[in-house]
């Protein structure tokens, strides 16, 4: 299938779930552990962004900033220039949603390595509605320079990207969930920084993911299996700088090429990755993700149901797209 | 360096610093005159008599750090940087010119010596807090200090006011910074455009130590700071009061000069002329006075 370690049970019913903010706070506080150079800032969001671990372990390293998103990520900057390795949290939607110029100057262009972490992305942040479901930050953050932009598929991966960005040397966005996603990945899966992997092989369309909708394009797959279609998956934790090579093998092999996110896929991710393949490899594609549109309260897993945004709403739309597009295939 | 220069001889500094500016925004071709000519003597100060700093050095780990927050001012920053010995003074011809180390606003990246990027207002400030919460209150380098010039229109923008309770809150007090209160921003006069007074009783009900002081006094900005240092138990902010394009009679308290294009914010090749005869005359002056001292 693939060399990637998938979690055995990750099909199953009772397949352990987890926010992938819960991985990141447990990510800083080793990070803490590791380098005494980790200092934290919150919006007054510490829980429900996962501090909580680190601002008990390092009270002396944890910054309560109040509710100024701006000061936020600019008193962060301050901290780099002072040596300090800053993650700086809130929800996605004021930190990157707010800040963003402060984030271009003092951060991108000033390239200090502070790490924006946006919990509470997608619209499965649920019953607090569109305003709290940031859906636009991927493109904020990737069309910046000097920019990494990571979401991670699973708790286990956050924590590893966490650990990564700290060490980074790197302006850093690490987008994240408010819900509980299932575990796909294992401890002993790997995660670098700039890496795209083949969760699953195929040779009919390319399945490409990132964060927690590489998922739902894992059981899409099964499901297109039982239906005769060999569907390859790849997980692109991160979204930039895109992992070009094993994007574009994969898409070579199958000259078919399918995206999904939790985000506007104007400028998102479906929006990096139709850049890439219109200029080195065109190839009929599909993006799966939110069309000009703001979400709207409600249940995650409805609301995911209702954007079409799980592998059971996917099904029907991929199936019927297979059947009408052909695969290119190279000196097309 | 503490100390070296006597008042006559900073004077005269931030008289050569005056020169600088209205030779490279000349040369340059666009950019402002108004905030980086009355800002000379606060920079001077700070940089040749206040700042432990070593120019060959910019890194130094024990040095003082210097943010500016309104960024456009930067003419006047590079003047004294370059007079200092961060670099040479020739190079003060290269401002905003292709290529140049010396962009049109400051860039860390770009120019050593230089602590921030700044250009977008508002946010200088809360980068100077960033590094004065670190001393004070993570590394423990009490003998540090962060020094910050924000201008008096920057102060319309909400990010200086986060930063303002939040180095209240945490009683920043090596945190020291300088309002230029020059009452003049692009659309006008401060009052009329959005007004900022009762200043003073802003700072002070955000926490801050404040003082009012001629900004064109050196032995004022000695003091004010002098003080500054004394208090340590909260931030101190220095109101001081200048006149836009000092030095420059028929600059100065014209909002005009706030900065634009050669003749209607930037000196043009006659204005500039005029203008660089009048500090000359003012140069002979203080040698002159200071002579008789």
């Amino acid at each position: 299938m693939s060399d990637y370690a998938l979690n055995p049970h990750y099909a199953a019913d009772d397949v352990t779930q987890e926010p992938t903010r819960a991985g990141f706070g447990r990510g800083l506080k080793t990070a803490g552990e590791q380098d005494e150079r980790v200092v934290a800032l919150c919006a007054d969001l510490t829980e429900s962004t996962q501090m909580g671990k680190f601002a008990e372990a390092f009270p002396g390293r944890f910054v309560e900033m109040g509710v100024a998103e701006q000061n936020l990520v600019t008193v962060a900057s301050g901290m780099a220039r002072a040596g300090k390795i800053p993650f700086t949290s809130s929800y996605a939607a004021f930190s990157p949603g707010r800040n963003w110029e402060q984030i271009r100057t003092t951060i991108c262009l000033n390239d200090q390595p502070v790490k924006i972490v946006g919990s509470h992305a997608g619209i499965s942040v649920g019953p607090d509605g569109a305003t709290h479901q940031m859906l636009e930050d991927i493109a904020l953050m990737r069309v910046l320079p000097n920019m990494i932009v990571i979401a991670p598929g699973d708790s286990i991966e956050a924590e590893k990207a966490t650990l990564a960005l700290a060490t980074n040397g790197k302006p850093s966005y690490l987008r994240l969930a408010r819900e509980k996603t299932p575990i796909f990945s294992t401890e002993s899966s790997p995660f670098e920084v700039g890496k795209a992997y083949v969760l699953r092989q195929g040779e009919d369309v390319t399945l490409v993911g990132t964060g927690t909708m590489s998922y739902q394009l894992l059981m899409l797959a099964r499901k297109l299996e039982a239906e005769g279609i060999s569907a390859e998956v790849v997980h692109a934790p991160t979204i930039k700088p895109l992992d070009e090579e094993t994007i574009l093998n994969s898409v070579r092999k199958t000259g078919r090429v399918i995206t999904a996110e939790e985000a506007q896929v104007a400028g998102g991710f479906g929006g990096a990755v139709a850049e890439l393949l219109s200029e080195k490899m065109p190839v009929p594609m599909k993006r799966f993700g939110m069309y000009d549109r703001f979400g709207e309260s409600g249940a995650p897993a409805e609301l995911l149901q209702h954007f079409g945004l799980t592998s059971d709403t996917m099904l029907p739309e991929v199936t019927a797209w297979i059947g009408k597009v052909p695969q290119y295939r190279s000196g097309f | 360096m503490s100390g070296q220069l006597t008042t006559t001889q900073l004077e005269q500094k931030a008289n050569d610093v005056r020169k600088d500016i209205i030779q490279s925004l000349l040369a340059a071709g666009s950019g402002h005159s108004a905030g980086p000519l009355d800002l000379a003597e606060i920079l001077t100060t700070l940089y040749f008599d206040v700042m432990n700093i070593r120019p060959n050095e910019p890194e130094w780990k024990d040095r003082d750090f210097f943010f500016l927050s309104n960024g456009h001012c930067v003419p006047v920053q590079y003047a004294v940087m370059a007079e200092r010995g961060y670099f040479p003074v020739e190079e003060l011809g290269t401002l905003r010119k292709f290529g140049s180390r010396l962009q049109g606003h400051p860039e860390r990246t770009k120019l050593p010596g230089l602590e921030n990027t700044s250009g977008p207002l508002g946010s200088g400030l809360s980068q100077a807090a960033g590094v004065a919460y670190t001393l004070q209150h993570i590394d423990s380098q009490l003998h540090r200090f962060v020094y910050a010039v924000t201008g008096d229109g920057e102060l319309n923008e909400g990010n200086i006011w986060e930063a303002a309770m939040f180095a209240g809150k945490y009683k920043l007090s090596q945190l020291i910074v300088f309002v230029d209160r020059n009452n003049i921003q692009i659309d006008g006069n401060t009052e009329d455009v959005m007004p900022l007074e009762d200043l003073r009783g802003k700072w002070e009900s955000f926490g801050w130590h404040v003082q009012e002081i001629d900004g064109h006094n050196i032995e004022s900005i000695q003091d004010a700071v002098g003080m500054a240092k004394a208090i340590t138990n909260r931030p101190s902010v220095v109101i001081a009061h200048t006149i836009p394009g000092k030095g420059v009679s028929f600059m100065e308290y014209d909002y005009h000069w706030h900065g634009g294009a050669p003749g209607q914010g930037v000196p043009n090749q006659d204005q500039a002329k005029v203008a660089l005869k009048e500090l000359r005359t003012l140069g002979g002056k203080i040698v002159h006075e200071g002579a008789g001292e």
